[in-house]
């Protein structure tokens, strides 16, 4: 059975400056500031005992007064899961660091997100539109795009 | 003295007999090799995930369907489980029993016509893949069966299953089980030794155990590369736990090993179904929920081991009886990250194999 | 001299002599001139009929499919194809990856506008005459996908439809009917008409 981490174990685990950088604890998930999320990333995937070393998936949401990206990740060998949250309340122009530099998996999804939803993932090598074409009016993921064609 | 070429651009696809679909590749190649490649997706993009938005959760559950379009009864699974897990609903154990033998089926008919087609890539022009779809079209008359259906079977419910399995149902499946072994040998007999096979998929386009987990790939590809991660084993679901069965991995992670880690999964697929079929209880196959239900707000990721790797559902509720997000984790989607660095290097016809090797269905990469 | 089996050198001459004696008891008069029975020969084999009906026959029982399939409907297509529902039977086994060669497109899948351009440059590319099938509820209307940002409302949008066969996705048998009613079509085709 994969076991969700608890994730005040993570937070005492997190060293002192990664650890201030954790906005809340929800049942889902453990929000933090985008800014040092490569940083904690980074520390998950290599920390014995948290080991996380497989992104299993990305899911940008719109939640109206922000957007929300959720990044499930996997240790193979523990056997283990978390998920990690990322609130962005600028919805001009949205910005997160890109998790491509640490896992590969991540080129794919983020190209996806940010074809769909409009979120710039910085750092990311190729950044461009994945599945509409160059020239695509808005972003159809986005809750004031409107239904139809 | 090396031969001094200019580099060519090559485009493939995205109408093209070997991508499977609607998929293109943008090559850079040097003579027959490949320098560089740049996939470009999109061209079967239907905007699936935005159409959720507008459907109430059953109206969706079609759309499921659609989604890898030869593991229909599969995604149809991972979506029920899905709202099932956000909204507290009970399945009947006969329903789950069912479910788990529609299941296995539908991973042996994908993984025959992954095999069948992969072959094709390799020039077997399609004699394997016509055997293969002899045993397609038996499972889908027993598809047919269940539920009328022989392609977008549309299946499950939330709570069950739609209908209970017509008396014919069995004996028909008992006739299969036992001929399938020996069409299994048939293959075997006829490509798992053959020097052509071996010579052109033999340490071609490898993805090391390290790669494979770095590129989040899922399924077959990442159990070819000696990782042994099957979500039916790691994180059993539904009534997995109850059935005895291997989760068969490869050592190199070349194109022949993923080509024998489908081979072996077929015979356990087979193993599971029999257990299923012998542990079958009686009773009802539908706990019934209102067409138009309401689930509480919330979020829920639910994951199965679809036949080409994890397939996931993040669901978000806001509480009304439209869901407000769905993600799909699409296996096929996310095994394409590495197909970059498993096609430079190799000349133009391994990278048609090196691809046909990953079994993609564009359905569910481009969503 | 002993041949072998009780047979002698004198029974072969005996044979010899029954086969000379039977040729010349046989050519006894002259043969007619060739040309006398060439003519029946030719007046049992040789057919009269329109040049409409003889290409109209060529044309509707070589049906060569071009490969451009984008989704689902595929499956079906490739189920027509196989031993069970044997589309060799209406000489259309022959599935052609160039459009160059083929006349028929069988539009087996959902498009989308991003695949659309290719999809019509693929048909402007195929030869005189031409046809196309509408296969499932995608390629007619744009079906559960209607809806979509993304989808094609049918294929008639870009290319001229023939035949439309509805279904989600049409069975093995939906398909052939829908070729059956198209060599109905290609019948009544007539050069002097101009198409």
């Amino acid at each position: 059975m994969t076991v969700q981490l608890e994730y005040n174990r993570i937070v005492e685990a997190l060293p002192q400056n990664l650890a201030s950088s954790v906005i809340a604890i929800e049942d889902h998930g453990l929000i933090i500031q985008p800014e040092r999320l490569t940083d904690i990333a980074a520390f998950l995937k290599v920390e014995p005992g948290m080991e996380l070393d497989y992104l299993c998936s990305i899911t940008g949401v719109d939640c109206i007064n922000y957007f929300e990206i959720d990044y499930l990740l996997y240790s193979i060998k523990l056997n283990h899961r978390c998920t990690l949250k990322v609130r962005l309340a600028d919805k001009s122009e949205p910005a997160v660091p890109s998790l491509a530099g640490l896992w590969l998996g991540a080129e794919l999804q983020e190209r996806e997100i940010f074809d769909l939803l409009g979120i710039n993932f910085s750092g990311h090598p190729d950044m461009k539109r994945i599945f509409l074409w160059e020239g695509f009016p808005g972003h159809p993921l986005r809750k004031d795009y409107g239904h139809g064609c | 003295m090396a031969v001094k070429t200019e580099p060519l651009f090559l485009n493939l696809g995205p109408v093209h007999p070997s991508t499977h679909g609607v998929f293109r590749m943008r090559a850079l190649v040097d003579g027959e090799v490949i320098t560089d490649i740049e996939p470009v997706f999109g061209y079967l993009h239907r905007g699936i995930e935005k159409l959720a938005e507008s459907k109430s959760y059953r109206q969706f559950l079609p759309l499921t369907d659609r989604l890898d379009y030869v593991s229909s009864m599969n995604n149809n699974m991972a979506y029920v489980m899905a709202v099932e897990k956000l909204a507290g609903i009970e399945v009947p154990q006969r329903a789950e029993y069912i479910r788990v033998i529609m299941a296995e089926l539908q991973r042996i008919i994908a993984h025959l016509l992954a095999i069948g087609s992969f072959f094709n890539d390799m020039g077997t022009f399609f004699t394997p893949f016509f055997y293969m779809f002899i045993q397609k079209e038996k499972i889908t008359d027993l598809f047919e069966m269940v539920c009328g259906q022989r392609l977008l079977y549309n299946y499950m419910r939330f709570g069950g299953v739609s209908h209970d399995l017509p008396p014919e149902f069995i004996p028909a499946l008992t006739r299969f089980l036992d001929e399938m072994p020996a069409e299994i040998k048939k293959y075997e007999r006829l490509l798992a030794e053959n020097e052509i096979v071996l010579a052109r998929s033999k340490n071609v386009g490898v993805l090391t155990r390290e790669m494979a987990v770095n590129a989040s790939a899922a399924g077959p590809v990442l159990r070819a590369s000696g990782v042994d991660w099957d979500i039916r084993k790691v994180d059993p679901y539904s009534i997995y736990d109850r059935f005895d069965f291997d989760v068969p991995t490869g050592a190199n992670g070349d194109c022949y090993d993923r080509y024998r880690v489908r081979v072996e999964e077929l015979t356990q697929s087979l193993n599971i179904i029999r257990q299923a079929v012998n542990g079958l209880p009686k009773g009802k196959v539908l706990n019934p929920v209102p067409l138009r239900f309401r689930p509480p707000a919330g979020e829920v990721y639910s994951h199965i081991e679809g036949n080409k790797g994890e397939l996931g559902f993040h669901v978000i509720s806001d509480g009304s009886d439209k869901p407000y997000r769905i993600h799909v984790r699409a296996p096929s989607f996310i095994n394409l990250t590495a197909l970059k660095n498993m096609l430079i290097g190799w000349k133009l016809a391994d990278a048609i194999i090196i691809f046909g090797s990953i079994d993609i269905c564009l359905g569910e990469v481009d969503r | 001299m002993e041949i072998g089996s009780g047979i002698n050198s004198m029974d072969l001459d005996l044979h010899e002599g029954h086969v000379i004696e039977d040729l010349k008891n046989s050519a006894a008069s002259a043969l007619p001139e060739p040309s006398r029975w060439l003519d029946e020969e030719i007046e049992r084999n040789i057919i009269t009929t329109t040049v409409d009906k003889l290409l109209n026959w060529g044309r509707k029982t070589s049906l060569w499919t071009e490969t451009s399939f984008t989704a689902c409907c595929t499956f079906e297509f490739i189920s027509t194809s196989s031993s069970r529902f044997d589309i060799a039977r209406f000489g259309m086994e022959v599935l052609r990856s160039s459009p160059r060669h083929a006349d028929l497109m069988i539009t087996a899948g959902t498009l989308t506008w991003k695949m659309a351009p290719q999809i019509k440059r693929v048909y402007e590319q195929m030869a005189e005459p031409k046809w196309v099938i509408a296969m499932g509820a995608c390629g007619i209307s744009g079906g559960i996908f209607a809806d979509s940002y993304a989808v094609v409302p049918g294929y008639n949008r870009i290319l001229p439809v023939d035949v439309y066969i509805p279904g989600c996705p049409p069975r093995p048998e939906a398909l052939l009917a829908g070729i059956e009613l198209l060599r109905k079509k290609i019948e009544k085709r007539s050069i002097a008409k101009g198409n």
